[in-house]
């Protein structure tokens, strides 16, 4: 059983005038463990797609299983619980909460799963480390760099040990030393920890460090072969 | 399931970020709660001002008043003529078989002088029945008695002022005293009774024989004339039977017709003393739905606000959403926001209310009484104000959608 099962999915936007085929009946898998970069021009309707992939997002048409549940069928709060638990985000603008240290923003999907707040804070900790962050911890995103922050967001994904990252365009507000950085972070939690990474960029030079690339355009997967990664 | 302590952290933290926002949006609510608390406090203590008047006059109280309400076609005030005498009010006592105790009552302001000092009061002549009547037990010393009203000896009983002001507080049984230059043995002093309905010092009081009253300091136009009569019923029950009788009695004694008006009026004290009081809740009640609709103006400040707010933090909610947090727990967060606001909003409503009315009274000398109650009720009020207009935004928040919120600008 793949680990994602995309079937048929369409996302039509209707903004007054022709309706747009923002996803136009994409049919895919992503098995466990891959490390896949999706790229195409912009509007292509790569966004789109990790959105619906992150549950975030309903699919216009079509069916999405994740782990072998049709996830297109649930509700908000099912939806919700999908995103804390098997899900973790990296954006392109960190999405920290301001005004919030590291740890807590890290902290956040365990808040609403429910863990006691000690246990949170070590596991926090643990994350922060893993990201290289263990003497940032009571940092405020407005007192750490961009690759710090966009660490922070990749402790805050990795926290719930979620078996999947979804990162859109995660190096589009860094330079490339610490996009380079960046990409060995997930690259490492792809091999050591089997985490299934799909991120979105721009550049081949990121897209290089994953084991698959699919390209979109208009809508539609128009390629989809092996990236750079695959020694 | 969010956890209570971090939702009060991320609300404490949300609402010190806008310092002044939260505090002028406080102030709508501790406006409200401190009016509720004044207006409250100011109805309760009027409220047990009447109540302890109506203790401290004596219970089951009836009045007779020389005067008809109606007189010849003219209308005339209760008390203008003197038609009542002794007699009227042994006849009370002996065929009403309701009342348990009468007193007659002639009385006049006198100059009273103790030595080089002296000072005005109130003069009532009276019968021992009067201490019965109006529940008023001695402090020192003994009543008078029948005999002496009997032979108008020149004996009274003097209240508290009497013996503040002219004996500076000192015992002052077995003096003699010149009330309207005829000399008096104060053989009794009354036990202190305070204010009373009309805000009269009731301590400021020297009784005598009305005998003595009537032939020594105030004259009358007939024998034994007396200014009122004060009938007490044997309990509260009997007050209506005593009333009747009274009535009857006393228009048999004047020989009134059936189609004449009486020439005297009977009132039952008690029976306006409580319709006084309930004039007093309905004021209560009334003050306090004018002070809760500015409650209801301070719950629609916060309701503003957290709108203001959840639009504001469109995207923290979006990032919460984005990691789990479900429709109740957005709401739950923001719910504790809108509480947090009105119940501290509540709490220093409460401290401004009770300061509030504790000057009041200081200042302006009224009456005012805080209860536990009303604190507890105003709290409460506060907590539902919060909960009923912080619903809406929260819900607004709860049911964003989380992609939309995200990308909120
Ligand atoms: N909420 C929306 N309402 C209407 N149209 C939308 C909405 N979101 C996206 N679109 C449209 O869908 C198409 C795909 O958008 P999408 O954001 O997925 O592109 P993208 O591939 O991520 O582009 P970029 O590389 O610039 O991020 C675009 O034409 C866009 O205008
Ligand atoms: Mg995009």
């Amino acid at each position: 059983m793949p680990l994602i099962e995309i079937k048929e999915v369409s996302k039509v936007y209707s903004l007054g005038g022709a309706p747009l085929n923002a996803l136009d009946k994409i049919s895919l898998e992503i098995g466990r463990g891959e490390f896949v970069a999706i790229m195409g021009p912009s509007g292509s309707g790569k966004s789109t797609f990790m959105n619906m992939l992150g549950c975030l997002d309903r699919p216009t048409s079509g069916k999405y299983i994740l782990e072998g549940v049709d996830v297109s069928g649930l509700d908000r709060d099912e939806l919700a619980l999908i995103r804390n638990q098997k899900l973790g985000f990296v954006f392109q603008g960190f999405n920290l909460l301001s005004r919030t240290s590291a740890l807590e923003n890290v902290e956040l999907p365990l808040v609403y799963s429910g863990v006691p707040a000690g246990q949170r804070h070590e596991r926090a900790r643990q994350s922060l480390k893993t990201v290289g962050l263990e003497n940032r911890l009571h940092h405020h995103p407005n007192q750490l760099s961009g690759g710090q922050q966009q660490r922070v967001a990749i402790a805050r994904a990795l926290i719930n040990d979620a078996p999947i990252i979804l990162a859109d365009e995660p190096t589009g507000n860094l330079d490339s030393k610490t996009s380079r950085e960046i990409m060995d972070l997930f690259v490492r939690l792809n091999t050591q920890r089997e985490i299934t990474i799909i991120l979105v960029t721009h550049e081949s030079d990121i897209a290089a460090y994953s084991k698959r690339v699919i390209r979109f355009l208009d809508g539609q997967i128009v390629n989809d072969g092996p990236g750079g990664n695959n020694a | 399931m969010i956890n209570l302590p971090s939702a009060i952290k991320v609300s404490a933290r949300a609402l010190s970020v806008n310092k002044m926002r939260s505090a002028l949006t406080m102030l709508g609510i501790i406006i409200g709660v401190a009016a509720v608390i004044a207006m409250l406090s100011v109805g309760a203590g009027a409220r047990r001002q009447i109540s302890e008047q109506i203790a401290g006059m004596g219970s089951n109280l009836i009045i007779v008043l020389p005067g008809g309400a109606t007189s010849g076609g003219a209308r005339m005030g209760a008390g203008t003529l003197p038609t009542l005498s002794m007699s009227d009010a042994d006849a009370i006592l002996k065929e009403a078989g309701a009342v348990e105790e009468v007193a007659p009552i002639l009385s006049g302001i006198a100059q009273v002088v103790w030595g080089h000092r002296n000072w005005s009061t109130n003069v009532l002549g009276t019968t021992p029945g009067i201490l019965v009547v109006r529940d008023w037990p001695l402090e020192s010393g003994r009543p008078f008695t029948d005999q002496d009203v009997k032979t108008s000896t020149k004996v009274c009983l003097v209240g508290k002022t009497i013996v503040d002001n002219l004996f500076e507080g000192a015992d002052p049984v077995g003096q003699i005293i010149r009330i309207k230059n005829v000399p008096f043995t104060i053989i009794g002093t009354l036990a202190p009774k305070g204010q009373s309905a009309i805000g009269q010092d009731q301590d400021d009081t020297i009784l005598v024989p009305v005998t003595t009253a009537q032939k020594k300091l105030f004259g009358t136009t007939f024998p034994g004339m007396v200014r009122i009569i004060m009938v007490k019923a044997k309990s509260g029950d009997d007050l209506p039977a005593a009333e009747k009788q009274t009535n009857d009695i006393l228009r048999q004694r004047h020989h009134i017709g059936p189609k004449q008006d009486n020439d005297f009026t009977v009132r039952n004290l008690t029976q306006m003393m409580q319709t006084a009081e309930q004039a007093a809740n309905v004021m209560t009640l009334l003050l306090g739905a004018i002070a809760s609709v500015s409650l209801l103006v301070g719950g629609i400040g916060i309701m503003n606000i957290m709108l203001v707010s959840v639009t504001e933090r469109t995207r923290e909610i979006g990032i919460r959403m984005a990691v789990g947090a479900r429709s109740w727990d957005i709401r739950t967060q923001f719910l504790i926001e809108a509480l947090t606001l009105s119940l501290i909003g509540g709490i220093l409503g409460i401290l401004i209310g009770v300061g509030g009315s504790t000057a009041l009274s200081a200042i302006a000398g009224w009456p005012t009484l805080v209860s536990a109650l009303s604190l507890i009720l105003a709290f409460c009020f506060s907590g539902i104000v919060g909960i009923f207009f912080g619903f809406y935004p929260a819900y607004k928040a709860s049911l964003l959608d989380p992609i939309d919120a995200l990308r909120y600008e």
